[in-house]
């Protein structure tokens, strides 16, 4: 123990000072495990992505910088000719678009619902939020696999549409964009309610009525008041989806099918049926920079709205 | 302008109603027919538990479930221990440097990719595999230990913040030695805090799809990635079963969660 009679230090001080260091240790078993489990092989990822392709997968521990040319570029196996990557890249365009849809869709429809939760009495308000936090926490798979028995071909919406008469024939909706993208803004609704309602909880509802009563209509009332007073829980808001759809894997696998493959399933061909880790590697990392990009933009407008006040 | 009121905002409510009502029913109609008797969607032929027996008897179920609860088990506890020791280390401590870095490194998992995630350990530890000839359960504990510890870590840490430092300071002065003020008066304040870390980090490793599908070694599959490769083929209701009771266990964890994070209040 530390000396507690030392009369020229408070007591306190000294027991605070030695337990302090010590308790930083605390932090090393953490440490440890997601260097060795989470940014340890992202390292390893970095290195591979600059290799030469094994002939059955894995690599050739030669330097080459294959991996990331096929990701832009692709040479024609009879002439040579080198060209633009068009399936990579328009992998990458669609996954971007997709994305960005899916955040929009998330929005237009998550705003008002937030509104919805904030603005009802304090006490209704935990049951409301607690119903968009139990989808948010079911298996992403499961909620995936539910919007699927709605839509494919033997799916609720045509077995309705041909028992009503209204179609002969099903119509096509599984392994279409319009299938992931109904799917993602399903999955990732909740990520965008959650931190607008934080956001809109907060809100001086006051200054809307102070705004009214300077006579600004409803629309300079949204634009002018409310949203950049919840500036912080919308851009929150927006990132938490765009990220992960961005990444997205098992919903546009399951409702996308192979056609419709976005930059997640695209990594994932690479390690499997592709064996093309340096090209999967370097597409993983091109995956990484983008989301990375996305949150300091975030980091940004967080520091900003910060300093606002 | 009497009954103005600007938290009324025209359509809100209605799209509101709108959105719950499609956040719910996909879920309702796959709990719906986990107890149909037929096996057509659209077609209800009464109520029987006869996928939840189709389920329970399939041994590839059996053997998935199993070896869902062992990772999940094992990943929740070590994620809550190493979680614990860090919000102990972060928060029980003045600000120094590198605290920074400690929250970037432990909120890592929740930033990047989980295919990025997944395919990185796929190349760390095919070289693992090579080198040592492990083929393991290790791999998908110690991989989903590492995406559990944040989720872990963030309850409780919140319970940690709200607590007040002087109860310790106070066990402090009279004489408890630091282990017993943290056995007597840290860790009791602490437990519901760590209960509902554990929770979270169990459901979130019990439902995990992208990086057990790319870590696993063949023949691996938990109850997750075991449904993936059955929605590539032909669906029955069996699927719908299995999803019905995952989903039970993960609302019932999160109701639980709820209520021991909800005393702060």
């Amino acid at each position: 123990m530390a000396p507690r009679d030392t009369a020229s230090q408070p007591p306190e001080r000294s027991i605070q000072d030695t337990r302090l260091r010590r308790l930083w240790l605390l932090n090393l078993p953490a440490l440890f495990w997601l260097m060795l489990f989470a940014a340890g092989p992202l390292a390893i990822m970095l290195v591979y992505s600059f290799l030469e392709a094994g002939d059955y997968g894995g690599v050739e521990w030669v330097f080459s910088t294959q991996g990331w040319f096929e990701v832009f570029f692709s040479r024609d196996i009879f002439t040579g000719d080198v060209g633009i990557a068009e399936a990579h890249l328009s992998i990458f365009w669609r996954s971007l678009w997709l994305a960005g849809l899916t955040t929009l869709i998330c929005l237009v429809l998550g705003f008002p619902t937030a509104w919805f939760i904030a603005t009802r009495p304090p006490e209704q308000r935990n049951l409301w939020l607690f119903l968009v936090t139990i989808p948010f926490w079911t298996n992403l798979l499961i909620r995936t696999f539910a919007m699927l028995e709605w839509i494919r071909n033997q799916g609720l919406i045509n077995s309705a549409l041909m028992g009503l008469g209204l179609t002969e024939a099903p119509i096509q909706m599984l392994y279409t964009d319009g299938a992931i993208l109904a799917g993602m803004a399903y999955v990732y609704f909740p990520l965008m309610v959650l931190p607008l309602y934080a956001a809109l909880e907060r809100l001086d509802f006051r200054l809307i009525e102070a705004a009214y009563d300077l006579y600004a209509r409803r629309t300079a009332v949204l634009w002018r008041v409310i949203l950049p007073l919840v500036r912080p829980g919308l851009v929150a808001g927006c990132i938490l989806v765009f990220v992960p759809a961005l990444g997205a894997y098992v919903t546009p696998r399951i409702l996308g099918g192979g056609k419709n493959m976005m930059l997640g399933n695209l990594i994932e061909l690479q390690f499997g049926q592709g064996r093309n880790w340096p090209l999967g590697a370097a597409l993983s990392i091109a995956l990484l920079a983008l989301v990375m990009a996305a949150l300091l933009i975030y980091v940004r407008a967080a520091q900003r709205a910060a300093r606002d006040g | 302008m009497a009954s103005f009121d600007v938290r009324r905002q025209r359509g809100f409510t209605t799209i509101a109603l709108i959105a719950f009502v499609a956040l719910y029913a996909p879920l309702v109609t796959l709990v719906a027919y986990s107890f149909n008797a037929g096996a057509t969607l659209g077609v209800w032929e009464g109520f029987s538990w006869r996928w939840y027996q189709a389920a329970w008897q399939n041994e590839r179920v059996q053997d998935a479930t199993l070896r869902s609860l062992i990772v999940a088990v094992f990943a929740a506890a070590f994620a809550t221990l190493i979680a614990v020791m860090a919000a102990l280390g972060t928060t029980r401590t003045g600000p120094y440097r590198g605290r920074t870095a400690v929250y970037a490194l432990i909120n890592q998992p929740l930033m990047v990719p989980e295919i990025v995630t997944g395919t990185a350990l796929l190349i760390a530890f095919a070289g693992v595999k090579q080198a040592t000839g492990y083929q393991g359960l290790g791999y998908l504990i110690a991989a989903h230990t590492a995406f559990c510890i944040p989720f872990a870590y963030l309850p409780i840490r919140a319970r940690l913040e709200g607590l007040d430092a002087t109860l310790e300071t106070a066990a402090a002065d009279l004489y408890a030695p630091p282990w017993a003020a943290f056995r007597r008066v840290t860790l009791p304040l602490m437990a519901p805090g760590i209960l509902a870390g554990a929770m979270l980090a169990f459901v979130i490793s019990l439902d995990d799809v992208v990086i057990t599908e790319l870590v696993k070694t063949a023949g691996q599959d938990t109850l997750p990635t075991y449904m993936l490769g059955q929605l590539r083929r032909q669906i029955t209701p069996e699927i719908n079963a299995i999803s019905t009771v995952l989903l039970g266990v993960s609302a019932l964890i999160v109701t639980l969660f709820f209520v021991l994070t909800r005393k702060r209040a």
